[in-house]
């Protein structure tokens, strides 16, 4: 019988970038559904139940949540073809330890780094550079983190890539002046149909943040009881239809 | 000759805690190195963890591994006997989620510990949107222990509610896990302590007490 597989997905979403690349490398043919995530689908309700978050793969009716978990479930199944992690169980933990550290420090320190003012902003800004001169020092002389093939830790990070330039301009800094390897890194993963045909237009997600940033005006974030809120453009009423910050930025991402 | 294992820990971190239940539980020597943490890091614990500068490390020969979920899923892949994790794929990725979950999740609890008024009121939130998490869609009507008939990783991993969630209701003067609320997680924290290999390594009640308390109190003047 063949298998059946679906990803619920959005998008813009860097997690659900990082399934479509793992199905792609290995060759995995699935039916891609796109959710409103402001009207979630039952079958997304269904399929998540905790989270309720994109993405999620479904393998012949069974759901699998959370990207990283998604990975290795992939790497498990369909293990003939372009493993994503390696044989070696010290290698697997520092694989696993260094994908933990994207998800721990690249998505919130970036989003910190294009949304926060100030001393918060410099402070997400420096650590975010730090966190990538440490993923240089890991990659060494490899031309990817899992070796000569995408490894779980290049299909991790690279979805991070199109938010880059958003992080960039808002953050006020160059990741190809500052960390030039880790920009060669970039240039060498791209060139991989896996992963350029998997991440979603750079130029569309910078869009979407302008769009969000001109539509809001910096000076509808403010404080509300102590939590940084943003108000929502629909309504003019500052009680109404107010949303923390990273509930916000959460309809992006996992 | 097998290569030595070291861990470094502190005796009341649940993180270092699930490290030494995973290597009882598959019978691993093992040599325990306890940091002086907060106070000092010793230049091991910084040469063997530079990234997060963190215990637990475990470190096999020369080789360290890092953080506590990584450690335990290294041990299973390291030591086959007495398995941690169920051996089929989608069973594996639920076991997973549930760890990532506790992950997720474990930091509220301290959060409840180190702060006061509003700010531990959403913590406390947090920590019982948590427990009926668990207690709903965990399946732990169906079954003893989240693996099963037996321990498994997903067990470790939420092993801090079996002891430091009391310690820290105690000092806190807040009750959290309220038998009546939560009936199924109330049981598992009783039939995980029970466990022999949990049991003789559990921190100490009490001492851990008299250890949280006064430094819980230099964190709020500070602060």
């Amino acid at each position: 019988m063949a298998d059946e597989v679906v990803l619920l997905d959005f998008w813009p979403s860097p997690f659900g970038v990082r399934l479509r690349i793992a199905l792609a490398e290995k060759g995995i043919k699935y039916e891609y559904k796109e959710e409103d995530l402001e009207n979630k689908s039952p079958l997304l309700l269904q399929s998540n139940p905790v989270y309720k978050q994109i993405p999620v793969l479904i393998h012949n009716g069974k759901a699998v949540c959370e990207s990283l978990i998604a990975l290795q479930y992939i790497d498990e199944v369909w293990n003939d073809k372009a493993p994503l992690l390696p044989f070696d169980p010290y290698l697997r933990s520092q694989a696993k330890f260094w994908a933990d550290f994207v998800d721990k420090k690249i998505y919130d320190l970036g989003r910190k780094a294009c949304t926060t003012k100030g001393k918060e902003h410099e402070a997400a800004q420096k650590e975010f550079m730090n966190c990538i001169k440490s993923l240089e020092v890991e990659l060494g002389d490899k031309p990817f983190f899992g070796g000569e093939t995408l490894g779980v830790v290049d299909v991790s990070l690279v979805p991070f890539f199109s938010w880059f330039s958003v992080y960039e301009k808002f953050g006020n800094f160059s990741i190809e002046l500052e960390c030039p390897k880790f920009n060669a890194w970039i240039k060498r993963c791209l060139e991989k149909e896996s992963v350029s045909k998997s991440l979603p237009d750079q130029d569309k997600i910078f869009e979407i943040f302008v769009d969000i940033r001109k539509k809001l005006g910096m000076d509808r974030i403010m404080t509300f009881c102590g939590q940084v809120v943003v108000c929502r453009a629909k309504s003019s009423n500052i009680l109404d239809q107010f949303l923390t910050l990273n509930e916000f930025c959460s309809c992006y991402s996992e | 000759m097998a290569d030595q294992v070291r861990l470094f820990g502190t005796w009341c971190s649940p993180f270092s805690t699930r490290v030494i239940w995973a290597l009882k539980l598959k019978g691993i020597p093992y040599d325990y190195i306890e940091e002086d943490l907060p106070y000092k890091k010793s230049a091991q614990l910084l040469k063997y963890n530079p990234v997060h500068k963190k215990i637990p490390v475990l470190v096999h020969g020369e080789k360290p591994i890092c953080e506590s979920m990584v450690i335990v899923e290294y041990i299973e892949e390291t030591w086959l006997q007495n398995p941690l994790l169920p051996s089929d794929p989608y069973g594996r990725a639920m076991a997973r989620f549930w760890v990532k979950f506790a992950e997720d999740t474990a930091p509220a609890i301290w959060m409840v510990f180190r702060t006061t008024g509003e700010e531990q009121e959403k913590a406390k939130k947090e920590v019982l949107e948590m427990l009926k998490t668990i207690e709903e869609h965990a399946g732990l009507d169906k079954k003893r222990f989240f693996g099963g008939d037996n321990i498994g990783i997903v067990d470790i991993a939420f092993g801090q509610i079996a002891r430091w969630f009391g310690v820290i209701e105690e000092v806190v003067g807040m009750e959290l896990l309220e038998p009546h609320a939560f009936p199924l997680v109330h049981a598992w924290t009783n039939n995980f302590k029970d466990v022999p290999a949990i049991r003789g390594n559990l921190p100490d009640h009490d001492r851990m007490v008299a250890f949280f308390k006064p430094f819980r109190e230099s964190l709020l003047a500070s602060s």
